[in-house]
């Protein structure tokens, strides 16, 4: 009885130092959590929002606006919700990074969401670097970004395009039809910068592997921005190539077409254009030549999905244009980001880092419909990826030719190992 | 550097002929622009770092009077009058206000005018790019002689600069209201103290440097594509023309526009990767030889 006395006292004594702590917490601990509920989960995104490429940032932000709604309205992390924090670099690499480290730093911000082109990627990526911060590159397709060891950190993830995987794609389509019209002088096009560079090489590289007949006649590497190609076109003209390939994009490359279509140059020179298969950018030109090759970009008709075709309309409802390759890298990064937040239920560097490499989410961007974060470089695997060519009109790219992912794997490999990467 | 190109291209007639106007679209257009900025210089003793965005604003009322007319000449003459009264206000509320202030002074009115600008432009046609696409006359196939290879609208984008640039000269030398500029640009206190209406002349040169770069914003819509900030680089090459070819004289900034546009012409082929480092090297040499450009005159 005393034993049972005793027990009960012990248990009455635990019960009410529960009660205690309970209340005790109920008038401070929970306010505390209410108040960590209440602190925003906030996101610094640098981009391009003025100049030429303003579109990359507005289009970039539209839709990581509409993904960062999508979290919030399903209550957000434990009631925390995303708050975007978005400054303009004006494409400025100096910019980009001065923004990134302000973002962090004064701002507060526990993430980066880079949205520059390739030249601010690299300045944000040695801010993430020196911070510890993550960082997740949307827009940048320069492959060394995330490809070379020495340029990859832990806590960077990129969730665009990677250049490699258009060029071997963009490579092996242009050498089928290289073939099939014996075309066998070539000249390219590109801006004088880290992706333009990149890209060509590798186009260039893969174009001669599965058709060695083709030579390059002349290069041309106008740079970033360039008003006027006047020169470059009449250099072109000179050389009197079969074909062309050209990764300058946006307001350059409306540009360029603009400027080549009164020389004629599209008449005698079959033109392939990596960049040229948004719609933004095929609606700018206004002479768009007939039979102009490029790789998709973003198309609502591929991959054909209804989740793509739903995903493209309520963009362009919403904000009553069209949505940009930049939007579907932007939204992407977005979609991973939050995945893993409301995986890891946290927002600490190391907890996400480790949540992304290797995770695979639904995307209406995938391929199958899936998207990898592959863990091995930090980068985006088995988006749609393919070429064909375009129509002046809607649907601008009415077939396209899926890429085959085994086969760019297969290739990529042996395209690190070469470079001592792998 | 591919000399073994750049040989090639100059022995060949046809490559002559299209490098040969491929450098004089790039040097019209350019001194269409530079003319407004080295006259506005040689009158008024200040820089007008705003020209570019005075090129831009051309180019931006072309395209919306081609939009609203469908006709070139009205966007034309339309974004010609529209930047023309623009450089008017600019010069009579803001330029006027700092004549005879430290540079820097000129320099930040000028600065925050091209930021304003940029942000206007931004507010009423939006920040992304925008083309004009070629008007219905011009989109004939292009002329070939001697084996090059001309555009119909390079061809008229060239007559309209030397018609402009022959315009100019016969304004500046030949009549009175130039011999009344001149006077001011000379003299500007004897020229009040005989009479003349200073003030006015400054707003009319103004009005003039902006029309020119109205028109050459115009004359470039239909093949560049327009977006906020695009006047930048312009400014820059404008810049270095009219040092090149001297600080006020506008026969110095055609010289020194057509030499530029022909040194990126045939540079691109002998030297690709230093096209622009061509243009500040060329710079710097007019410099070292002749401090004040191919026509500037010493001391002034």
């Amino acid at each position: 009885m005393s034993k049972q006395l005793s027990t009960f006292n012990k248990n009455r004594r635990r019960v009410l130092q529960s009660a205690a702590a309970l209340g005790g917490a109920s008038v401070l601990g929970f306010p505390m959590i209410s108040r960590a509920q209440d602190k925003p989960i906030k996101i610094g995104m640098g981009t391009i929002l003025s100049g030429r490429v303003a579109q990359l940032g507005v289009s970039s932000r539209n839709a990581v606006l509409m993904e960062v709604e999508k979290f919030n309205a399903a209550g957000g992390l434990g009631g925390r919700k995303i708050e975007m924090v978005i400054r303009d670099s004006k494409g400025k690499a100096e910019e980009s990074a001065r923004i990134a480290r302000e973002l962090v730093t004064s701002e507060g911000c526990e993430i980066l969401f880079d949205c520059e082109s390739s030249a601010g990627a690299f300045a944000v990526q040695e801010v993430a670097r020196d911070l510890g911060v993550l960082c997740i590159h949307n827009l940048s397709e320069t492959t060394a970004l995330s490809h070379d060891p020495k340029i990859r950190i832990p806590n960077a993830f990129r969730a665009g395009r990677t250049g490699l995987h258009d060029s071997i794609v963009g490579g092996a389509y242009a050498a089928a039809i290289a073939k099939e019209k014996g075309l066998k002088d070539w000249v390219t096009v590109a801006p004088d910068y880290a992706y333009g560079r990149d890209v060509t090489g590798d186009f260039v590289e893969y174009l001669k592997r599965f058709n060695p007949e083709v030579k390059i006649v002349s290069e041309s590497w106008p740079k970033l921005f360039q008003a006027d190609y006047t020169e470059v076109i009449t250099k072109i003209l000179q050389a009197n190539p079969q074909a062309m390939y050209t990764c300058l994009w946006g307001g350059d490359l409306t540009s360029f077409i603009d400027q080549a279509s009164i020389y004629a140059l599209f008449v005698k020179t079959q033109c392939f254009a990596v960049n040229m298969a948004d719609y933004t950018t095929l609606s700018a030109v206004k002479n768009l030549p007939k039979g102009i090759h490029s790789g998709n970009r973003y198309l609502r008709t591929f991959p054909k999905s209804k989740a793509n075709m739903e995903w493209g309309t309520a963009y362009s409802q919403r904000y009553k244009d069209y949505p940009t390759n930049w939007s579907w890298e932007a939204a992407v990064g977005m979609q991973f980001l939050t995945e893993a937040i409301k995986k890891t239920g946290s927002t600490d560097t190391k907890k996400l880092s480790e949540a992304l490499r290797g995770m695979k989410i639904n995307s209406p961007f995938g391929t199958d419909g899936t998207i990898t974060m592959r863990a091995e470089d930090q980068t985006i695997v088995g988006y749609a990826i393919g070429w064909g060519t375009t129509l002046p009109k809607d649907p601008f790219v009415p077939e396209v030719q899926p890429g085959d992912w085994k086969k760019i794997f297969e290739l990529e490999a042996e395209w690190k190992k070469r470079k001592g990467w792998a | 550097m591919d000399l073994t190109a750049l040989l090639e291209c100059v022995s060949t007639l046809s490559c002559i002929v299209t490098q040969t106007t491929s450098g004089m679209i790039i040097g019209g257009l350019l001194f269409l622009v530079a003319a407004g900025l080295t006259l506005i210089f040689g009158v008024l003793g200040v820089i007008n770092f705003t020209h570019g965005s005075f090129y831009m604003l051309g180019a931006y009322f072309a395209l919306s009077l081609y939009r609203a007319s469908e006709s070139f000449t009205v966007a034309i003459i339309g974004a010609a009058i529209g930047v023309a009264i623009f450089g008017i206000l600019f010069e009579r509320f803001f330029m006027r206000r700092v004549y005879g202030q430290d540079v820097l002074m000129q320099l930040l009115v000028c600065y925050a005018f091209v930021l304003i600008l940029d942000d206007v432009v931004k507010i009423v046609w939006g920040p992304e790019f925008h083309a004009m696409g070629m008007p219905d006359a011009f989109q004939l196939p292009p002329f070939q002689v001697g084996g090059g290879v001309i555009p119909a609208f390079y061809l008229f984008l060239i007559a309209a600069a030397a018609v402009i640039a022959t315009a100019l000269w016969y304004i500046l030398v030949k009549t009175k209201a130039g011999k009344i500029v001149r006077a001011a640009a000379v003299n500007p206190q004897m020229a009040s103290a005989l009479g003349l209406n200073t003030s006015l002349i400054y707003s009319a040169v103004f009005a003039l440097g902006g029309a020119l770069a109205g028109t050459a914003g115009a004359l470039a819509a239909p093949v560049r594509s327009m977006s906020p900030g695009m006047g930048f680089s312009i400014l820059i090459e404008s810049f270095i023309v009219t040092v090149i070819g001297g600080m006020g004289s506008v026969s110095g900034a055609l010289v020194a526009a057509l030499l530029l546009g022909l040194v990126r012409a045939f540079g691109t082929i002998g030297f690709p990767l230093f096209v622009e480092g061509m243009m500040f090297a060329a710079m710097v040499v007019i410099l070292l030889v002749k401090p004040s450009g191919i026509m500037g005159k010493e001391g002034r």
